[in-house]
């Protein structure tokens, strides 16, 4: 006779209900480690799709991912002809905050040659972008249909083709569109700013006493076509021939001035550890004490169902009860509130892990983990009832 | 053969000066078939003695031989599985009936059987069987709460004899019940000691259910006041403290 069972079959109202209420707490803590996994799917996500050996960036900088990265868009030919270079994408890469529907809306625009790759990574409704200028393709977090409109700069952007759960790094949804869109929704000044920048350019040079009536023209012009010019991009990504040497590579597009010439893993490490460590420590901890708080909670529970039942157990001691008898029976217990309130804290996770705003990913090895964690606090949580347990005389069964 | 053998039983708790002697050169023979009472008020050492008997209060001195084995000899001293002896040899009935609240009426008797390892479909028809020859039949899927203080009381004894103990030690299991319900418990004991061949000793200081019992042990300030074995006979209707002289069984 399962003893632990009968209990829980009595009792089975206190125990639900105990039980959901681990269930809760262990479903955050399974949340915590969903979203330190999506923080990490999130900051991998653009890097994953594009799938690059290297990025080129400004030289003295982490990357366009953790810092501002300006290089010039034709740096994309010289990086082509690298020995071990097979292919060459510019990428620019822009955070963006507007106003939609009266509410604030941040997304991430990505800019990428439509020849080369960098673009999204698959299209789930529409189609892609087949024109040069306004046309995007929206991912799947900006919750726009193909036809529908959004206005960035000076022009409205319609959306051809709806992608993946692509995100940034900061988990906001990617919007892909034309390099040169891209750049010039980054780069371009408005019209009273471009008017304003010519007078001041003219000023200056017209300034200058030395200059011919023609010499300061042409210097005006050539200033204006210089701070004019938008051909400017965030990082160069290059994918390498096979059998090509990473390290050779990178070190010749080192030599060169202004640029660095990071590889994937250098990327992924600045991505994962420099950009979300913190998070990731913060929400390490917070798992910590929750499960520590679970820990405190099981034994307490686990001690009060044993204080409740020492009458039952000094009378099974009287009756001759083995020790293992009255130790399966807390132990038992205990592990199966940990499993129902495993269970419990599951299936609500699964229920609503994708309704939280950030990415919540369930991965089965930190679920298993967290499902062997519970199994040993329940254990050792029921020492506590197990120690008073062993220490309860037959003689209590005794009297009035 | 005696059922329980008590030798100048002797139990002292503490030490020095805070030592307090409960029971003091403790005798007395039970023989199976036999119920007999150990009365006194409270605070007498009659649980006490009864506990030293019944193996979960060791002995400071003195023997214990219960069905022929020395359980106790200057304390737990013979190695013996004590928990083994409980479960085959010795039955318990409590005043507060002690069944298990998450178990029915069943249950509750098969605990005590599967806790001697016998296989459940046996445990569960004994206990079935047990529980119909007691009037409880009916009642097998009854949990505690839903049982009169009688057929608890009723339960309790099926669970002390579910193992056919040769010792039955029944602590006060008339204190909770009203006089008819009481008298009702004390004449299934007497049956059960005879037709079980039982030794059944039971702790009381209920002057009402002194009537059926073979023999009464008078316990007062640790010690049996009347006599080594001596039989004693309680006459309907008197105050209690008075004991009588021996009147023979007849």
């Amino acid at each position: 006779m399962n003893l632990a069972i009968r209990d829980i079959r009595y009792n089975r109202g206190r125990f639900v209900l105990t039980s959901i209420g681990l269930g809760l707490l262990i479903g955050v803590v399974m949340s915590m480690g969903g979203i330190y996994q999506g923080l990490f799917a999130d900051a991998m996500s653009i890097s994953e799709a594009t799938r690059p050996d290297i990025w080129v960036v400004q030289q003295g900088t982490n990357g366009p991912f953790a810092e501002t990265s300006r290089i010039q868009e034709d740096t994309r030919y010289r990086i082509a002809l690298v020995p071990g270079v097979a292919e060459t994408a510019p990428l620019s890469f822009q955070t963006v905050q507007i106003e939609r529907a009266g509410k604030l809306f941040r997304f991430f625009i990505v800019g990428y040659d439509t020849k080369g790759f960098g673009g999204p990574p698959g299209i789930l409704a529409g189609r892609g972008i087949k024109q040069a200028h306004y046309e995007m393709v929206a991912a799947q977090g900006m919750r726009m249909k193909p036809g529908e409109t959004i206005r960035l700069g000076l022009h409205d952007y319609t959306v051809v083709g709806v992608t993946g759960k692509m995100v940034s790094s900061g988990g906001d949804p990617v919007a892909y569109v034309t390099l040169a869109d891209a750049q010039e929704i980054q780069f371009q000044n408005d019209n009273d700013a471009i008017r304003n920048n010519r007078e001041r350019i003219k000023a200056t040079v017209g300034g200058i006493k030395a200059l011919t009536p023609a010499q300061a023209d042409l210097l005006t012009r050539t200033l204006t076509s210089v701070t004019e010019s938008t051909h400017t991009v965030n990082t160069v990504v290059a994918r390498l021939a096979p059998g090509a040497n990473l390290e050779d590579v990178q070190g010749r597009i080192n030599r060169w001035n202004h640029y660095r010439a990071m590889s994937d893993a250098e990327q992924t490490h600045v991505l994962t550890t420099g950009l979300i460590e913190k998070a990731r420590m913060q929400l390490g901890l917070f798992r910590i004490i929750l499960l520590v708080i679970s820990a405190v909670i099981i034994s307490l529970i686990i001690y009060t169902s044993t204080i409740d039942k020492m009458r039952v157990i000094a009378t099974l001691k009287l009756i001759g009860a083995q020790d293992r008898v009255i130790v399966g029976m807390i132990l038992e217990q205990s592990m199966l509130m940990g499993l129902l309130a495993y269970g419990i804290g599951y299936a609500l996770i699964k229920l609503t892990y994708d309704k939280f705003p950030r990415r919540i990913v369930l991965d089965s090895f930190d679920l298993q983990s967290l499902f062997a964690i519970i199994l040993v606090i329940c254990a050792v949580s029921s020492f506590v009832g197990i120690r008073k347990a062993m220490r309860v005389e037959p003689a209590e069964a005794l009297g009035g | 053969m005696y059922a329980v053998e008590v030798e100048n039983l002797t139990k002292i708790y503490g030490k020095g000066d805070t030592a307090v002697t409960a029971i003091a050169e403790a005798t007395l023979q039970v023989k199976p078939g036999e119920l007999v009472a150990l009365l006194g008020p409270s605070g007498s050492g009659k649980t006490t003695l009864l506990t030293a008997i019944g193996l979960i209060n060791e002995p400071t001195h003195g023997r214990v031989v219960i069905d022929g084995t020395t359980v106790a000899d200057e304390g737990w001293t013979t190695g013996l599985d004590l928990k083994r002896v409980r479960r085959e040899k010795l039955g318990f009935i409590f005043q507060a009936h002690n069944l298990i609240p998450f178990l029915n009426a069943q249950e509750n008797v098969m605990v005590a059987l599967e806790i001697n390892n016998m296989p459940k479909k046996e445990a569960k028809d004994r206990s079935a069987e047990l529980l119909a020859a007691l009037n409880l039949g009916h009642r097998l899927a009854n949990y505690p709460s839903a049982l009169s203080g009688g057929e608890s009381q009723r339960v309790a004894i099926a669970r002390a004899l579910a193992n056919r103990p040769k010792v039955i030690l029944a602590d006060e299991p008339t204190a909770a019940l009203d006089t008819e319900n009481g008298q009702n418990v004390m004449a299934l004991l007497k049956t059960l000691a005879v037709e079980n061949h039982s030794a059944i000793i039971v702790v009381t200081h209920d002057h009402r259910m002194v009537e059926g019992f073979d023999r009464i042990f008078q316990v007062s300030d640790g010690r049996i006041t009347n006599g080594e074995n001596a039989p004693l006979h309680w006459p309907r209707g008197r105050s209690n403290n008075v004991i009588a002289p021996e009147v023979p069984r007849p």
